[in-house]
């Protein structure tokens, strides 16, 4: 029923979904209603559940007022409010306290408008963004194209450092065409440019802007202060242009507690209301106490075992597919992950991307079949090397489970722990058996073109496949809905059978919260609402 | 008397200079040396080659690590420890706001358990052979043996999360009154004291014990002197030294080792700030820290040298 309502609001645009809801709260009849539904466009049925859902809204209406205490799980002097430079959930969730994108993803990662009013395409190259007149940023100067050009072309500066170079690429010319109107140029097609606008490094910052740490944004949230690595104080925007719903609270503080144990003690002891990322076993704890809760979120967080193609042992199929039939994923769902993950088949798209393959047959674990193909790649007389490090969720443990398999046919695995610090610069996919930490990405194309296209940065065991990058290229041009997911299929069994890497499972992101914090809910687009719970959270006190 | 002070004074600001100059050197050395470069740790995932060099070339890493070298000791010089290379912050603000807070948590510490180990070590050693004084040193041993996470982890569950007495935080923001205040540093107080009282209050008792065991003690006793009037006039004078350096080695340690402390109760101190320089490769942060914890160490140790002086009358009048 929720996937039902939430694939009906999807239909409709932002407005549209406002003008409904507004209309159900303050108390239209189902007559109306219907009524409403049919000139949209919905059918009877996806109407009645949509108002089903409402009213069960209706039931707790948001509560303004009261300040909370949110603890994220790192925090650094490298914390940052500029949008372009974030790089953990902890600027994430500030950044969407205190910015707006110009679309936003909603539950099933859809783009939904935002600081846009429009945004139309010619052959998904040349995109027209009409702007929302009136917008303000939190120091009373109006929104307008020039912003938007600033915010955007920062990205093509190497002297900002921005982690969003290889998506900001693409876009060739960004120009103003009007005070509210800009005209961005792709080099290629790319039918899911609004999502890469709705993710968290295209959040519209002010033009000219040189102090990122002041935080003068459009969004909810005002920024009252932010010491990196200390902690944020956000205040109410009273002038929020987004009606009909948040911002609730009055005050947030929010601060990183790295250390898991304290961060579940602070929830324990009553000093915040919400922490972000705790672990399977401190769950327990947590459901075990009165007056908490705990908030699973399904995700594409995936860590992953990482064969070199180029390397030995890689560079034998039979070795891949071998380790492949080797990992024992419901083990590591239920040991590893303590049940708060998912069963995954080897392809990066998770389940609840609209883009996932269904109909491929899970891969099982399977020794006999193991044994087979790594006797046949000759990788049972010596032993395997792989590399594990706590940077990597779980992989260290998961190397544990895949050692204890290959015992069992004869065949020994050196584990070698590295520490985090320094892992990614030094270790990711430079040995020749590893793991990985892969975040969620917004779209199937942002997975493939970051991680596997031939050409790709991060192409994490060298998989090169022309037939691959062609599908890839057509499909970010494609249009057409069915020939789209199409495609993704086709691309998302290439790399089931050929690509270097083992996806056990998808980790699912665990948050906790008191009962007294309301608005909640899991989002497809990460842990804490996507990291964007600052919008949605009220007090009932 | 002034003569001698001065001259040991002078020595050791001369032997500091060359102290700090060398770990100076060697902490840009061995910062240099750590694998990967803020650049690439900055860009994470995101570090393709090209942006690595945009990054490195706007921070000035691309200048050769000599002339780096210069250059910072230049700043350092005129009292400029440059800029973070992470956050673009001057690095003397991000130290300042933060050491106040350090300074404050090892004061209060020290106030607490400076007066306490003295009184117990003193007390163990008037004492010795006594039933107090081995309860005491079996319990110094086993304050030194358990590591501090453990007492920080077990205070936190007994008296924040089960008896709710305190909190599991120590947020100075939130401080409004006196109460306030005793309740956020209770905690961390509590737990610091556990941890350097026990090696302040051996050592008390140790020099002590040494002392009142000298034939001089035994002239005092012979010529009527009162217990206290022995302890305390005739033998505390003379075990000063070892005292005033194992204070200052103690509180040496509330400056840059408390990272465990300032991890469990989220304390914003000067550690922790150091810890994220190095996480991050901020070198300007490292460095300025490193040059911090040499300096406060050295200044500590004079002063028990100082302290000692003054208060043995042989050393004062030699």
């Amino acid at each position: 029923m929720t996937d039902k309502h939430n694939t009906t609001l999807a239909l409709l645009n932002h407005g549209e979904q406002e003008r409904l809801m507004r209309a159900i709260r303050a108390g239209a009849s189902r007559r109306d209603l219907l009524g409403m539904m049919g000139a949209l466009g919905l059918g009877a049925g996806l109407g009645g559940s949509l108002i089903g859902s409402a009213t069960n809204a209706h039931a707790q209406t948001p509560k303004k007022g009261g300040k909370i205490r949110v603890a994220g799980f790192g925090s650094s002097t490298a914390d940052t409010l500029d949008p372009a430079k974030q790089s953990y959930s902890t600027d994430y969730c500030r950044c969407t306290m205190f910015y707006n994108g110009l679309t936003e993803l909603d539950d099933v990662m859809a783009p939904q408008l935002a600081l846009a009013e429009s945004i139309e395409n010619e052959k998904a190259t040349i995109w027209t963004i009409k702007l929302r007149k009136g917008v303000q940023f939190h120091d009373g100067k109006e929104l307008t194209s020039e912003d938007v050009v600033f915010s955007l072309k920062r990205h093509h500066d190497p002297a900002v450092g921005t982690k969003a170079k290889a998506l900001a690429d693409q876009m060739k010319e960004i120009v103003a065409t009007g005070k509210y109107e800009v005209k961005v140029t792709l080099g290629a097609p790319n039918a899911d440019f609004p999502v890469i606008l709705g993710t968290y490094h295209f959040l519209i910052a002010q033009a000219g802007t040189t102090d990122f740490n002041k935080g003068i944004g459009t969004g909810p949230f005002k920024c009252k202060e932010f010491s990196p690595g200390v902690r944020s104080i956000a205040v109410r925007n009273e002038n929020y242009w987004k009606q009909g719903g948040g911002p609730y609270v009055d005050e947030i503080e929010f601060f990183g507690i790295p250390d898991v144990g304290a961060r579940v003690n602070a929830l324990l002891a009553g000093d915040v209301h919400m922490i972000g990322n705790v672990n399977a076993a401190s769950a327990r704890l947590i459901l075990g106490a009165k007056g908490l809760k705990i908030m699973e979120t399904k995700s594409g967080n995936y860590s992953n075992l990482i064969m070199r193609l180029d390397q030995a042992p890689g560079n034998n199929p039979d070795f891949v597919l071998g380790m492949k039939h080797l990992m024992n994923r419901d083990l590591i769902k239920r040991n590893v992950f303590q049940n708060y993950a998912e069963v995954a088949n080897d392809t990066p798209v998770p389940p609840l991307n609209r883009y996932f393959a269904k109909d491929i047959p899970q891969r099982a674990y399977d020794p006999e079949k193991a044994k087979f193909h790594l006797n046949k790649a000759g990788a049972l007389g010596s032993p395997l090397q792989i590399t594990t490090s706590p940077a990597a969720t779980g992989s260290v443990e998961m190397g544990l489970v895949l050692q204890s398999s290959a015992n069992q046919i004869g065949m020994k695995i050196d584990l070698r722990q590295v520490p985090a610090d320094g892992y990614w610069s030094n270790y990711w996919f430079k040995v020749p058996v590893g793991f990985g930490n892969i975040n969620p990405r917004p779209t199937a194309d942002i997975l493939f073109s970051l991680f596997f296209a031939s050409n790709a940065a991060w192409n994490e065991s060298a998989w090169k496949n022309e037939k691959f990058d062609q599908l890839l290229g057509a499909a970010r041009a494609e249009t057409d809905e069915a020939k789209r997911k199409q495609m993704y299929t086709d691309m998302q069994v290439m790399i089931h059978e050929s690509a270097g890497i083992g996806i056990p499972v998808f980790i699912n992101g665990l948050d906790a919260h008191t009962e007294k914090l309301k608005g909640l809910r899991p989002m497809g687009t990460g842990s804490m609402m996507g990291y964007a719970f600052a919008e949605h959270v009220w007090l009932d006190a | 008397m002034t003569g001698s002070i001065g001259t040991l004074l002078l020595g050791r600001l001369l032997a500091a200079i060359a102290t700090l100059w060398f770990v100076a050197t060697m902490v840009f050395i061995i910062t240099n040396l750590l694998p990967g470069d803020v650049a690439q740790e900055l860009l994470g995932q995101s570090a393709t080659p090209e942006a690595v060099a945009g990054l490195r070339k706007s921070l000035g890493l691309d200048v050769p690590p000599f002339e780096r070298y210069l250059t910072w000791l230049g700043g350092l010089v005129r009292g400029d420890a440059g800029r973070s290379l992470v956050n673009g912050m001057p690095v003397g603000d991000l130290i300042g706001s933060r050491l106040g807070n350090s300074l404050l948590l090892a004061g209060i510490t020290a106030l607490v358990a400076v007066p306490l180990a003295l009184a117990l070590g003193i007390a163990a050693a008037v004492k010795r052979g006594s039933i107090y004084d081995r309860a005491i040193g079996m319990g110094t041993v086993l304050a030194v043996s358990v590591p501090e996470f453990l007492v920080a982890s077990a205070a936190v569950l007994v008296f924040a999360v089960h008896l709710r007495w305190l909190p599991a935080l120590s947020q100075l923001g939130r401080i409004e009154t006196f109460w306030d205040g005793f309740r956020v540093f209770a905690l961390p107080v509590m737990t610091l004291t556990f941890v350097i009282m026990a090696q302040m209050a051996r050592m008390t008792r140790a020099a002590l014990v040494d002392v009142l065991s000298s034939s001089y003690i035994e002239m005092a006793k012979l010529k009527g002197a009162s217990a206290a009037r022995i302890v305390i006039w005739h033998a505390l004078p003379n075990a000063i030294g070892p005292i005033a350096n194992a204070i200052a080695f103690s509180l040496s340690f509330l400056l840059g080792g408390v990272i465990i402390v300032e991890t469990i109760f989220n304390y914003p101190g000067i550690a922790k700030l150091m810890v994220d320089g190095v996480a991050t490769r901020d070198i300007p942060l490292v460095q300025a820290c490193a040059m911090l914890f040499c300096g406060a160490y050295l200044l500590l140790v004079t002063a028990a040298d100082v302290a000692a002086i003054l208060a043995n009358p042989r050393l004062r009048h030699r």
